[in-house]
């Protein structure tokens, strides 16, 4: 096939690579943010009309329209505009703006349910075919859980786990669409299934129907594009085609799928190449190459999925997670920071502040000072953007070419994948080990061989023996769990427009998590430091604790405590590494719980920290809202110590500060703040939610949604409309710590 | 940390006992020379150094108070040891103590925070209890020895936001080349709870803060005679 001649030529022109292409032909840019421009007058009208069915969606209720007739694939659906005549790149997810596609793959149940809570009802058709002929992930999950599984999982024990939704979490390397075209990507994966050849196992032959599958789904494509006028059978040539066929390539997964998190990848600085070969040349001018992100991103902000309401609990203000991360280094010493970095981040001021795509910074201290700064600025201006440790991925994980899939994670992109695991409730494992092993809510008996504690007083040595045994089995039914999830969403709903662009037969994560941790952290410095004794209901079971005495709290940078928070999470990183897993999948752990803390701590009784029951937790791995007295820095830098080698799919950490408290001058907060993350990542912190807000302004936008239809916050590894959040949400946020000094 | 006290982020180190007597003081548990909680040396070293990551180019560490200077003898071994450790170090001090050790202390810091609570000595003497000439020698002393400063004035209406005195002030130091910056400070009433719980009366009850067009009138006069100032 005829690859673009424009570029240095490299191992990417002989074999799919890449990252090779981006290598050989980045211009990374070292300046300031002033060559930026602003919106077009195209642009303004096609975000005019957005905002005006933005408005409409938020007042029926957060869903716009709903297509409950056709079963979205990547060629369902004809061609659908916004503004067609201002349109610089092209496609919906379905013929209408903001109109959610049913996809039942995943579960019929939960389209038909979803679909119900919004007023219409599933089409009598699609429930029949998927009810009665075509199985589903759901179905296929909830035949083989065994009875363990389903108590630790309606309990809360485990939680959150994608066997009612799309597990997500892949990220294409969509790029690729841009710089092969169709045709070869296609001739690529025939050779790949040529190659696949005996014996046939069990594991070569789901391999060979995988990459049909991916063919097929290529073949698809194809036929999406001719819809809009595309040919997208050949490379892009131009700046604004690279843009359109990275697009098409990830509108295709967003048809296909509706995982939890569908991102995006590391585009822009690859779309820079482009940019800056059709600026040399004069074909273009830096207003039309900002216009072409501007319009990309409307396109990825108006991304959207059909959910039911209780999916909202864990995944609260219908993100979607379109992760796109910006900046980062190269392991040759150079920087990834392009023009097009900063005209991502411009996108925040030209179009208003927006929770997608979830612009994710990959921080290193060497990064330009011009970039650092307008970073900082745009966290200022609009607590839109979140930054993760560069130099420790590219060190620990090997990788100079990664994504941020969901919130934190990392992603080797087209050479990685990994399987989403949702998280296990370390606070309420805690009340086993207190309680003979039984659910402290109901007196189910979940683990067993756990002994009844001797004494009243809670004894630090006795509690650990049984929390340790506790925690192992929980891994173990977790382990059990993830294997039945995974191996039901590859036979049933396979990602296979996202797979069309991974090398075959890529390495997988499997992507454990974990919530609870400052719980636990601070109820262990509880027992071990002060006096605590356990007021016990009629059948045994803990519904409250005595404290007498101090201990130290998670987030003052106090080892004594700190350190119980580090050593369970190797403890527990450790126990699952044990474990075989679905596909020979390596396990990795994040310290995550999304917006799921809220409804963790719902299930979970009063702890031994002094939190009552139904309390929501801190958000991920934060010290909990109240507790980090001693500033920012010393919250900041317990926080850094939880080590990413035992976390490695990642450690949120989601920070708030007053905007005054960065500092006198606008100059002033740019530079400390810079100084903040400088110093937080040089500790090996993984990563910073950061916003910069005043309490005042949230309280104002609960009682006066209407004056705040963009008003976006970080929560957990994601950004989102503060008014589309519940009540209970908004009200959790507003507890948490809004640092006032650091 | 703090992000008031000097450039950049800086850790503050409030040290106990002061000679002034403010009426506005927003720190009064700092005032007697007895409390506070000894520490050693090579314990604020150690604060110092484990935060240091997050001190950036311009920050480090900030000696407040109470009157720093009041302990410039012991203060003087630490000063070198963190200057050893490559930190920066700001003290922000009345300027009132001007001796062989303060001369000492000076010489070792990077950046005074020079609080001048009045210019006219009658009105310094109202407020603080003390007379001004003697920070007035230490600004000479730092200006003469290439010492950078900041001014800091707290503006409390009715107390200090006369334009004499302020355009007195100005006068004054307007050829000082080593003054970088002025802050104004704006009166607030934040320590006044702390009044209470020391048992204290609180001399400026009734007083009301500043309103932003009296900060800005104070601003626009200051910028008269300084090319750098703000209100903190």
């Amino acid at each position: 096939m005829e690859l673009n001649k424009n570029f240095a030529d490299g191992i990417w022109s002989k074999e799919v690579n890449v990252r090779d292409f981006v290598l050989k032909n980045i211009t990374p840019y070292d300046g300031d943010a002033s060559f930026l421009a602003g919106p077009t007058e195209r642009t303004k009208r096609i975000w005019s009309a957005c905002l005006t069915a933005l408005a409409e969606e938020r007042a029926n209720n957060g869903v716009r329209s709903i297509d409950n007739k056709t079963v979205s694939t990547i060629s369902s659906h004809k061609a659908g505009y916004i503004d067609k005549e201002n349109e610089l790149i092209v496609g919906l997810q379905t013929d209408e703006l903001l109109r959610r596609a049913i996809k039942p793959f995943g579960g019929i149940n939960v389209v038909a349910k979803a679909c119900h809570e919004n007023g219409v009802e599933v089409d009598e058709h699609v429930k029949d075919i998927f009810t009665h002929y075509r199985k589903t992930h759901n179905e296929g999950v909830f035949d083989v859980y065994n009875e363990e599984i389903r108590s630790f999982r309606s309990l809360g024990f485990l939680t959150g786990l994608p066997d009612n939704y799309a597990r997500g979490r892949i990220i294409g390397d969509y790029r690729r669409l841009a710089l092969y075209g169709l045709n070869r990507l296609i001739e690529a994966k025939n050779q790949d299934l040529a190659n696949l050849t005996g014996p046939m196992t069990e594991a070569r032959i789901r391999l060979r129907e995988e990459v049909s599958d991916q063919i097929k789904a290529l073949k698809e494509m194809k036929l999406m594009g001719e819809y809009y006028g595309l040919d997208l059978s050949r490379p892009a040539y131009t700046a604004q085609e690279a843009v359109q066929w990275v697009y098409m390539a990830y509108l295709s997964a967003v048809k296909e799928q509706d995982g939890a998190a569908m991102s995006l990848g590391n585009v822009s600085s690859f779309l820079d190449i482009y940019i800056e070969y059709d600026l040399s040349n004069g074909t273009i001018d830096e207003t039309f190459a900002q216009e072409l992100i501007d319009q990309f991103v409307i396109k990825l902000r108006m991304v959207r999925h059909l959910r039911m309401n209780s999916y909202n609990d864990i995944f609260a203000g219908d993100p979607t997670w379109v992760t796109e991360s910006i900046g980062g280094r190269l392991n040759d010493g150079r920087h990834k920071v392009t023009k097009t970095s900063f005209r991502f981040l411009q996108t925040l001021y030209n179009l208003g502040a927006s929770p997608e795509p979830n612009l994710t910074v990959l921080w290193s201290p060497e990064l330009p000072e011009g970039f650092k700064a307008f970073c900082a600025q745009v966290s200022i201006d609009t607590s839109s953007i979140q930054y993760e440790n560069d130099d420790l991925m590219r060190e620990i994980r090997h990788s100079d070419d990664y994504g941020i899939a969901c919130c934190v994670s990392f992603q080797d992109i087209g050479r990685q994948i990994q399987f989403f695991g949702a998280r296990t409730n370390l606070a309420k494992a805690l009340l086993l080990a207190i309680n003979g092993g039984r659910c402290e809510n109901t007196g189910t008996l979940m683990v067993k061989d756990i002994p009844e504690l001797k004494g009243d007083v809670l004894n630090f040595d006795e509690v650990m023996v049984n929390y340790k045994k506790v925690l192992k089995e929980i891994a173990r039914v977790y382990n059990d769990a993830m294997n039945i999830i995974h191996y039901m969403h590859d036979k049933y709903y396979y990602e296979k427009a996202q797979m069309a662009f991974i090398d075959t037969n890529p390495r997988i994560n499997l992507a454990y998590g974990a919530a609870g941790l400052s719980i636990v952290a601070d109820s262990l410095s509880a027992i071990k430091f002060a006096t605590v004794k356990t007021k016990r209901n009629e059948n045994g079971l803990t519904e409250g604790f005595d404290i007498q005495g101090e201990f130290p709290f998670y987030g003052n940078d106090d080892d004594r405590v700190d350190n119980l928070a580090v050593g369970v999470t190797k403890f527990f990183s450790d126990t699952l590494a044990e474990l075989p897993i679905y596909k020979n999948a390596r396990p990795t752990l994040s310290i995550l719980t999304i917006t799921s803390n809220v409804m963790y701590g719902k299930k979970t009784g009063a702890t031994p920290d002094g939190r009552l029951k139904g309390v929501a937790f801190a958000p991920g791995a934060n010290p909990m809202h109240g507790r980090d007295e001693k500033g920012a820095i010393a919250s900041l830098s317990s926080v850094s110590k939880i080590n990413y080698d035992d976390a490695q799919d990642g450690v949120s950490n989601t920070f708030s500060i007053v905007p005054r408290s960065l500092g006198v001058t606008a100059e002033d907060r740019v530079e400390n703040l810079i100084s903040m993350m400088d110093g937080y990542f040089s500790k090996n912190a993984h990563h910073l939610n950061v916003n910069v807000l005043n309490r005042e302004m949230l309280e104002d936008a609960m009682e006066h949604p209407e004056n705040y239809p963009q008003l976006t916050i970080r929560v957990s590894g994601y950004a989102v409309n503060f008014v589309r959040l519940s009540r209970e949400h908004q009200l959790e946020v507003l507890s948490r710590s809004f640092h006032e000094r650091f | 940390m703090g992000t008031f006290d000097g450039p950049g982020l800086r850790l503050v180190v409030f040290l106990q006992g002061c000679n002034f007597r403010c009426l506005y003081c927003a720190n009064p548990d700092t005032i007697p020379l007895k409390g506070g909680k000894p520490t050693e040396i090579e314990e604020i070293v150690r604060m110092a150094l484990s935060q240091k990551a997050f001190f950036g180019k311009r920050g480090g560490i900030t000696f407040s108070g109470g009157e720093p200077t009041l302990q410039a003898k012991a203060l003087i071994p630490l000063f070198k040891r963190l200057k050893e450790e490559g930190i920066h170090i700001c003290l922000d001090s009345n300027g009132s103590i001007l001796n062989d050790d303060t001369k000492e202390l000076f010489k070792l810091t990077d950046m005074v925070l020079l609080d001048i609570k009045e210019f006219n000595a009658e009105r310094h003497f109202l407020i603080t209890g003390r007379e001004n000439n003697n920070t007035l020698e230490t600004a000479a002393y730092l200006q003469a020895n290439n010492i950078p400063m900041w001014i800091r004035y707290v503006l409390v209406p009715g107390h200090t936001d006369f334009e004499e005195d302020i355009r007195a002030l100005g006068t004054h130091f307007q050829s000082y080349s080593m003054i970088q910056r002025i802050e104004i400070l704006p009166y607030h009433t934040l320590g006044a709870h702390k009044y209470e719980a020391l048992k204290k009366p609180y001399l400026l009850k009734g007083v009301k803060e500043n309103t932003p067009e009296k900060l800005e009138i104070a601003r626009k006069l200051f910028e008269q005679y300084f090319p750098v100032v703000f209100v903190n």
